[in-house]
């Protein structure tokens, strides 16, 4: 998506292009040629799935590296959205379904996995530090519960079945290739707003907040309002995520909001890094390989071991995950290559 | 003659800045500050001087809310504010700097006065970047000159020298039209040179800009205040010029008592 209107703009100004910078470009290249050497598992489960579950680690790293707010109630959010879709549209499990179109039913689910995840925020903010991790991860938890335990509205737990995602332009967006660009064009539009906002008036004043609360109420701001704004925003891409999350599943029960895919995306997020927005995306890939490709290796009864040790040994040695690794690597690349330059 | 002072200025602002009214801060069986009644007039430069413990920074921590008084009313041009939180007393033109710098050590200079300039002004949730244009930007700058810190423009706070986190602390204080500042030790760490710069900035604050300030070095403290309220113990109880208070026997035994000794 970026690169089409980076190529649009080259030729009148240089400044986009230069904007990007070559890494950005060099990258979009790859993810928009993708599905021309990729099949079509490699789309969807490897592609697709990285990018929602970027999305779900992107709006982690939003309020923990901006905000200074671990959440673990991130894919909570997400099932909200989820769970609106089947409830909003269409679904065949003979349980509420008010038939609404995709584009009535899409945004609604946001907009209420935005204001779930702001009334999270706003229950969690009168705490700091571990106590807000405990906090969400008790929300994630009762979610999970309630909702295997309620039928009026979740459908207990064997959730909706017989989702489908739209199709419009003569696409269906479900098909593999179609698919994986729907993902990419949100993934892209999500980091892009990241990457924009970290240097907006809000961002300034989430990441100031992050260092410094008592000084930021000393300088005339409501500090609780703007975290709580914070979750807003973090809701929205949480939200997106669950809305594409459903879209390639069909479907959405408990099993969707566990514990256990709540504790996936903090590793995500922490084995990507929480420096910039492109880690969640990097933490991604590497988890969804490892979750796909570790039973083959070690076969089904130890992947998650592996899984495990691949984490230990990435925050052992780089602290700042996968970023903080090229971080350590880069001055050192720099060197050589002075050293061997003329 | 000080009672003159403070009844001048009453008559040509109608108002005090600063009232206060039996405040008390208790914490737990501590009582650090007790019965503290205070009338500063709109414009007036004060010190509170005080050994450590007596209750200056608890005097200044129950005017911004930043800990709320455990009894007693304090006004703020006339309007009760005991009950506000810290960033309503804030916009309403009340500012306050830290004795330990309170700073955000991840932003760059200029964002950080940015800030301080946007947070009294409109727009404090904008999902846009600033324009350079920005009139909170164009303020942001002016303050940057003012407290030379304008080699460190974009330097991340994190790597200004104490003696630059202080400017940028007093900075902050400074953004966004205040009508009374608090100063908390503004000299602490200073050099001799860096002290005459602090000097040189407050007594060249606009008139109508009154402020408090606790000061340690008397230099600093009775050359840039109009009158001096002494703390013991939680409790005020002495005030008089800047020469009463130096030459007054009882100070001198209790605060002034090893350097005039």
């Amino acid at each position: 998506m970026s690169l089409t209107l980076a190529a649009q703009d080259a030729a009148p100004q240089q400044t986009w292009l230069e904007k990007l910078g070559p890494g950005h470009i060099i990258l979009a290249v790859a993810l928009v040629l993708y599905p021309l050497v990729a099949s079509d598992f490699f789309l969807t489960q490897i592609g697709g799935y990285s990018l929602i579950f970027g999305m779900l680690a992107l709006s982690l790293m939003m309020l923990a590296g901006y905000g200074g707010m671990v959440s673990l109630a991130q894919i909570t959010v997400a099932g909200i959205a989820a769970y609106a879709i089947a409830i909003l549209g269409n679904n065949n499990s003979n349980v509420l379904g008010f038939g609404w179109p995709w584009w009535l039913a899409a945004p609604f689910a946001v907009l209420a996995a935005a204001v779930a995840s702001a009334l999270i925020g706003w229950i969690s903010v009168r705490t700091e530090g571990i106590y807000t991790i405990m906090i969400t991860l008790a929300i994630a938890t009762a979610t999970y519960y309630f909702a295997q335990q309620n039928y009026a509205i979740f459908n207990g737990h064997s959730g909706y079945a017989g989702i489908h995602a739209p199709s419009f332009w003569g696409v269906n967006w479900r098909d593999p290739k179609a698919f994986y660009y729907l993902c990419l064009g949100f993934a892209v539009l999500s980091y892009a707003a990241i990457l924009y906002g970290a240097r907006s008036t809000f961002g300034l004043t989430l990441q100031a907040i992050r260092d410094n609360p008592r000084r930021m109420r000393a300088l005339g701001y409501d500090v609780t309002a703007h975290k709580v704004f914070a979750w807003f925003l973090a809701g929205i891409i949480a939200g997106l995520a669950g809305v594409l999350l459903v879209w390639f599943n069909g479907r959405v029960s408990p099993g969707t909001i566990g514990v256990d895919v709540a504790i996936d995306v903090l590793i995500i997020a922490v084995i990507g890094g929480l420096q910039h927005p492109i880690g969640p995306f990097l933490g991604a890939l590497v988890v969804v390989l490892m979750q796909t490709f570790a039973i083959d290796i070690v076969g089904a009864e130890r992947f998650n071991t592996l899984i495990g040790l691949v984490f230990l040994v990435i925050v052992f040695v780089s602290p700042d995950g996968i970023l903080g690794l090229w971080g350590r690597i880069k001055p050192y690349l720099a060197q050589e290559s002075l050293r061997s330059g003329p | 003659m000080t009672e003159s002072f403070a009844a001048d200025r009453l008559q040509s602002s109608g108002a005090y800045a600063l009232e206060l009214d039996g405040v008390a801060r208790h914490f737990g069986a501590l009582v650090a500050l007790s019965g503290i009644n205070m009338r500063i007039a709109a414009g007036e430069r004060r010190a509170v001087l005080g050994s450590n413990g007596a209750g200056k920074t608890t005097l200044f921590n129950a005017v911004t809310g930043d800990f709320l008084p455990t009894a007693g009313r304090i006004r703020f041009f006339g309007e009760d504010i005991t009950d506000l939180p810290p960033h309503e007393r804030i916009r309403r033109g009340l500012r306050r700097t830290y004795q330990i710098s309170q700073l955000f050590k991840g932003l760059s200079v200029l964002d950080s006065i940015f800030l301080a300039c946007r947070g009294v002004s409109r727009r404090r949730f904008s999902l846009l970047r600033p324009k350079a244009t920005d009139v909170n930007r164009v303020q942001a700058e002016s303050i940057l000159n003012a407290v030379h810190l304008e080699t460190w423009r974009d330097a991340l706070v994190a790597t200004l020298s104490h003696g630059q986190q202080r400017q940028l602390e007093i900075a902050l204080a400074l953004a966004g039209a205040p009508r009374f500042i608090l100063f908390d030790e503004p000299a602490a760490g200073l050099s001799p040179t860096e002290r005459r710069d602090l000097v040189a900035i407050l007594n060249g604050l606009p008139k109508h800009i009154g402020y408090v300030i606790i000061e340690h070095d008397l230099d600093v403290a009775l050359r840039v205040s109009e009158y001096v309220s002494m703390m013991h113990n939680g409790r005020l109880f002495k005030e008089g010029t800047p020469q009463e208070i130096e030459a007054d026997p009882e100070v001198q035994e209790i605060y002034l008592g090893g350097k005039h000794g």
